[in-house]
């Protein structure tokens, strides 16, 4: 039936995964490359990462970063799983907008959002700090939290809550032992991709941070400027790990459970 | 059960704090001019939009868009072979070829950018292998040049454009294929006339997506294009952290944001009266 694929598209498909994972390999690699300056490789070393746990720059940004990325975690599932159950309540004419300015953070690009959160906050007089950058991550994470627990929400029906208040369930009892049992697996998966968000962040971010709130991608936009140097490959390699593995959890969660095929991949 | 709707109060108000309002401010200040140390003056003035029109920016515009097109063609051009293959592949291939499309999407793109940094300076990688071979002298001066911008922007939006084109891809109806291949149908006559047609609205997710990233990804021509080049966004996020002209910096906002709904318009118009021509030639 199907005719196999014409043999230079396959070259070409292999050829494109070369250049995309090439230049990431190669900061993974030169993160263990034993030497400061020279592109050559001179053996393997630790030491870069054992410069970075010392350095107190990377270390307040790392606790910066962290510090955002858990609480605006937090705000953005919790509105984000709102958004997506009471959707289901409100009239149809409604949905189509609320649902097109739930999508806007999606969409509208980040410098444009970082700008315009940075003139508000000079508006409002509010110092730029912690909290700037909480309230920019909560606002454009919930979107993603809400896409992934409607997609949940939209694949269980509602035949079961049904089934559960018909037999007497309140309304909470039918939330607590029917609704949050089956959206679970996207709450945890979207609050995963709304950590990993806040923690990659630097368009926004830099607009709305302050002197003493540098998160780690700020930190390292900073030092690329003035040039290569091997603690930053270090820095920047465990940020891919981190982020690889976070993804990968918040894939597997939402996959578990559901029956394989359809949505392997994450929504976008 | 109903009462669950008003839960969505608060997401509403803080939607609309933190988003709506925060883009209104703009649109107003972009008709405000600032005073000579840099505060905005609430009174009404063209100036913002004035500035614009000095052939400098009127240049930077230019380029910007010019670069974010290229782009986003060069990114279709190399993906859609890719999208292609991964579409027509086993399921197992087709798993594997996603999770690596994937994956970029979640590798910070600085570092991605900076990784071409590694590659491209004087003492890099790719100068060091040219020299290893033989093949040149004298390293090549590749960073800070317009050709490593166009590279960065295209190595971090190429996964931007694969991903939709494979989904209208896959979708596409096989049958159709087969029916046109019974029909006597060339390869390349069942590919340009239904396959392609087919997955045009990947093509235009695809594109919108590169071509608006593109433009206002002012990290890549900071990182890759040194001081040399510039596009509106940098432009836009010096008025801001920098010279400190907010009304300047938001007229250039509001015309980088009508600038490209209006090339998205421009762009599904012409897709569509595409795709109705090739419906009438169908059925002629």
């Amino acid at each position: 039936m199907k005719k196999k694929g014409h043999p230079l598209l396959g070259i070409h498909s292999a050829l494109m995964m070369i250049f995309i994972y090439v230049p990431i390999v190669l900061v993974m690699v030169y993160s263990f490359n034993n030497t400061r300056l020279s592109g050559d490789w001179k053996g393997f070393t630790l030491d870069w990462y054992v410069s970075l746990l010392k350095d107190r720059h990377v270390m307040e940004a790392l606790m910066n970063s962290l510090v955002i990325a858990v609480v605006s975690t937090i705000a953005a599932t919790l509105l984000g799983t709102i958004s997506a159950l009471s959707m289901r309540d409100i009239a149809r004419k409604w949905r189509g907008p609320l649902n097109g300015v739930l999508y806007m953070p999606v969409i509208i690009p980040d410098i444009i959002m970082g700008l315009s959160l940075l003139v508000l906050f000079s508006q409002l007089q509010i110092p730029l700090g912690k909290s700037t950058v909480m309230i920019a991550h909560i606002t454009f994470s919930m979107s993603y939290v809400y896409v992934v627990v409607n997609a949940r929400l939209a694949g269980m029906g509602r035949q079961l809550e049904e089934a559960a208040q018909d037999l007497g369930a309140t309304y909470w009892q039918t939330f607590r032992h029917v609704t949050l049992p089956q959206i679970t697996p996207g709450i945890i998966s979207g609050a995963l991709i709304a950590f990993t968000l806040s923690l990659d962040d630097f368009m926004v971010s830099f607009f709305v941070a302050g002197p003493s709130s540098t998160t780690l991608p700020i930190y390292i936009y900073g030092q690329v400027k003035r040039g290569i140097s091997p603690e930053i490959n270090a820095l920047c390699t465990l940020l891919i790990l981190v982020s690889i593995t976070l993804i990968l959890l918040a894939q597997y969660v939402l996959n578990r459970g559901k029956g394989q095929k359809k949505h392997k991949m994450l929504p976008f | 059960m109903n009462k669950s709707k008003w839960f969505f109060t608060p997401v509403l108000i803080w939607l609309g704090l933190f988003l709506i309002v925060p883009m209104l401010i703009v649109v107003a200040m972009s008709f405000m001019q600032r005073d000579t140390l840099g505060n905005v003056v609430y009174s009404f003035s063209w100036e913002g939009y004035k500035t614009f029109w000095d052939s400098l920016y009127l240049g930077i515009y230019w380029d910007t868009i010019v670069l974010s097109i290229t782009t986003t063609v060069i990114c279709l051009v190399v993906s859609y072979p890719l999208a292609y293959y991964l579409a027509n592949s086993s399921p197992r291939v087709q798993n594997w070829g996603l999770i690596l499309i994937t994956i970029p999407f979640w590798i910070n793109f600085l570092i991605r950018t900076y990784a071409w940094v590694l590659l491209l300076r004087t003492q890099g990688v790719v100068n060091s292998l040219l020299i290893h071979f033989g093949w040149i002298d004298e390293p090549l001066q590749m960073l800070y040049t317009k050709g490593a911008v166009l590279l960065g922007m295209v190595y971090n939006f190429v996964p931007f454009m694969v991903l939709p084109l494979y989904v209208a891809i896959e979708q596409i109806d096989r049958r159709l294929l087969d029916a046109a291949s019974d029909l006597g149908a060339s390869r390349w006559k069942a590919f340009w006339h239904i396959a392609l047609p087919q997955s045009k609205a990947g093509i235009m997710t695809g594109s919108v997506l590169v071509f608006v990233s593109t433009a206002g990804m002012f990290v890549v021509t900071d990182i890759l294009g040194g001081s040399k080049s510039s596009m509106i966004s940098n432009i836009i996020q010096a008025q801001f952290l920098g010279a400190r002209n907010w009304p300047f910096g938001s007229a250039l906002s509001v015309i980088f944001v009508l600038t490209s709904l209006i090339l998205i318009v421009l762009f599904s118009r012409v897709m569509k009266s595409r795709s109705d021509r090739t419906r009438e030639g169908g059925n002629a």
